[in-house]
């Protein structure tokens, strides 16, 4: 070789997820050109539409929720004017669970880290002034989907708009919770049962919803690989699909209103790649494998959010910078919708100023940064196509895996899924303490000083208040309708019936949540997990 | 054995309230395996009713509770005040997750040792528990 070449500062260069990289790309290291295609079509690795950024900004859609129902609509509504195109609602603990806000388990959780919503009326002030006909809400909720939705719609047909004008998504995606996020309400398989439903409701009555946001987030949240983000999320996918399959829905009925849910990291290139990997992979899966025949069916489209778990309490300010690179990655990956966190977020739930700029990062990607001028700008780069190949090669050895293992649910109750995030997380902790791994003010490039911080406040009296409402309604509704709603609920679960026209009626007769979920815990359980570590 | 050669060092940790949030609690359990300590995870969802027995049956020294949803100011103080109810006064409790400054300094106030928020090293909390346990 001619010229000298300066000694590389590692033996070995690495992904954030250990992938290795090496120095130099070339021609011969891209994949077949049938797989990168082009933007718009199968197998829609360049992205989903032809004109992508050009036709249409993504959603920019701040994911928040706290305290009572008035202050989360009047959080909205600050949102909404500073430019913000589309909701989503941060529940409260007691809420994810199921439980009202007078239950036993709901003491010092109203209202902390999201909204409280015991009843229909609860929804009706969180959306009041919200034309549910033109905002798309997404609500981050998942063993009680059903319900909340059911309240969602039956709030919409107050307001006059139909259930087929609404538009939105619920998460719906239990799976996950097991793997990862870890709140849920039932068992796995009737958990499973409920989701169906929801798929089948949704294509017949909700054609603009999105019944489920098939969600990567909280698996990498929880500490796993991009790679491992990637496989699990699919794997869950595909389970969805052929419970949907197996009651017997048509497979292009319920496929295109399937949407998913992925995490934005430090590692641009990695994030990029592993977000063109996921829509081969569900593109392949969902044609071949299924048989699907609408491209709309075939086609991953995704809400991403910055890594919550990257933020740093160590001079905060620096998370500005993080989350600007991690929303330049998903704009890159060609995101459909985009949750940029807040600087001040490894302290409290977001204050307005915070959020602000983390909603003004969106805006200078959109408008400022040129990146949206071209459709995969980083299309055919020798490096990206050859690490989207490598990371479909990864995720593919852990559907043979889960597989051999007998499917996601055996590897949720085996412990398959949490013993693999554990190991990642403790490996990424070791190395961080080790100084293997820098954290900019974590490891390296430290201030000593403590940074003061004006964080966001919740109101004490939070419980009390919504206590107060809960019994308000609870004296003012016509028990007699309750019953009968949250009868005719219990019969058509016992029975295996599709539930959502049952928590729409019982929403109506405004049942609370609890109600409606003590009737569906009381017929299947509740359900714990093995405690490993 | 624990460095001055006396039983090994029993720590309980712990998730308090409906809180699922446990990479945090995950990794520290393994990283006090590792640092040669006998850990106990009470898994999610535990009132602190359920974590003060556990925490006396066990007879651990300390006590770690995790809680990312905000509920730190019933949850942890509760545990403390149950603990001396019931005996055990002498259990070190210590407290992590997502916690402002202003919450941490009245925690302290009500008896948890030591509140760690996020970018805390392991070390730093091993070192901790080795001075209080061994003095």
């Amino acid at each position: 070789m001619d010229g000298k070449m300066t000694k590389e500062r590692k033996d070995r260069f690495t992904t954030l997820s250990e992938i290795e990289v090496k120095r130099l790309y070339i021609e011969e290291d891209l994949p077949d050109s049938s797989s990168i295609g082009l933007p718009g079509e199968y197998p829609f690795t360049r992205g989903i539409h032809k004109t992508m950024h050009r036709g249409r900004i993504w959603t920019i859609r701040e994911f928040s929720g706290y305290g009572t129902p008035e202050e989360t609509n009047r959080r909205y509504r600050y949102l909404l004017s500073h430019g913000q195109t589309g909701l989503s609602v941060a529940f409260d603990f007691p809420t994810l669970y199921g439980y009202d806000s007078d239950h036993s388990f709901s003491r010092g959780e109203v209202g902390r880290c999201g909204v409280a919503v015991d009843t229909p009326r609860d929804m009706e002030i969180i959306f009041d002034s919200i034309p549910l006909d033109k905002i798309t809400t997404s609500m981050t909720i998942n063993g009680p989907a059903p319900v909340l939705w059911a309240m969602y719609i039956a709030n919409a047909e107050k307001q006059g708009i139909g259930k087929d004008e609404i538009g939105g998504t619920t998460q719906n995606d239990i799976l996950k919770e097991y793997i990862a996020q870890k709140s849920w309400m039932l068992p796995p398989e009737p958990s499973l049962k409920l989701i169906v439903d929801t798929f089948e409701y949704g294509s017949r009555y909700v054609p603009k919803w999105n019944t489920i946001s098939i969600s990567g987030y909280h698996i990498r949240e929880a500490g796993s690989t991009a790679v491992q983000e990637l496989a699990f999320t699919l794997a869950d996918g595909m389970t969805y699909v052929k419970a949907g399959v197996e009651r017997g829905l048509d497979i292009d009925d319920f496929a295109p209103r399937l949407s998913f849910f992925f995490n934005a990291h430090n590692d641009i290139l990695e994030e990029v790649a592993k977000l063109r990997a996921a829509r081969r992979i569900w593109a392949r899966f969902m044609k071949e494998e299924i048989g699907a025949k609408k491209p709309r069916s075939w086609m991953l489209r995704t809400h991403i959010q910055t890594a919550g778990c990257s933020l740093t309490a160590q001079q905060p300010e620096v998370n500005i910078i993080r989350v600007a690179y991690q929303a330049l990655a998903a704009v890159l990956g060609g995101c459909q919708s985009l949750h940029t966190n807040s600087m001040d977020e490894a302290f409290a739930l977001p204050t307005e100023k915070a959020v602000q700029i983390a909603l003004r990062t969106q805006q200078v990607l959109a408008h400022e940064s040129g990146v949206v001028n071209t459709v995969d700008p980083l299309g055919g780069s020798y490096f990206i196509e050859s690490l989207t190949d490598e990371m479909e090669a990864q995720a593919n050895r852990y559907f043979e895996e889960i597989d051999r293992l007998g499917g996601v649910l055996k590897c949720i109750r085996g412990g398959y899924f949490q013993r693999e995030i554990a190991d990642s997380a403790a490996k990424y902790q070791r190395e961080v303490e080790s100084g293997e791994r820098t954290i900019i003010g974590v490891n390296a490039f430290q201030t000593g000083e403590r940074p003061r911080v004006e964080v966001l406040k919740i109101d004490p009296e939070v419980d009390r208040r919504q206590i107060a409402r809960l019994k308000e309604v609870k004296a003012t509704r016509d028990e007699f309708k309750v019953e009968r709603t949250l009868d005719a609920l219990r019969k058509g679960e016992e029975n295996g019936e599709n539930v959502m026209p049952y928590l729409v009626e019982c929403s109506k007769a405004y049942a609370t949540l609890g109600d409606m979920c003590d009737v569906l815990r009381s017929i299947h359980g509740e359900y714990r997990e093995p405690a490993i570590y | 054995m624990s460095s001055d050669g006396g039983a090994k060092i029993r720590v309980l940790i712990a998730k308090p309230g409906l809180d699922g949030h446990d990479r945090g609690a995950k990794v520290l359990a393994r990283a006090l395996r590792d640092a040669g300590m006998e850990v106990i995870y009470s898994g999610l969802k535990r009132t602190p009713e359920e974590i003060a027995d556990m925490a006396i049956q066990e007879d651990v020294d300390v006590v770690g509770l995790s809680c990312l949803s905000g509920a730190h100011m019933t949850l942890f103080p509760r545990v403390v005040e149950l603990l001396r109810e019931k005996g055990a006064p002498d259990i070190t409790v210590l407290g992590g997750g997502i916690i402002p400054d202003d919450d941490a300094q009245k925690l302290r106030e009500k008896g948890i040792t030591a509140v760690f928020g996020p970018g805390s090293l392991t070390s730093s909390i091993i070192e901790l528990i080795k001075e209080k346990v061994n003095g």
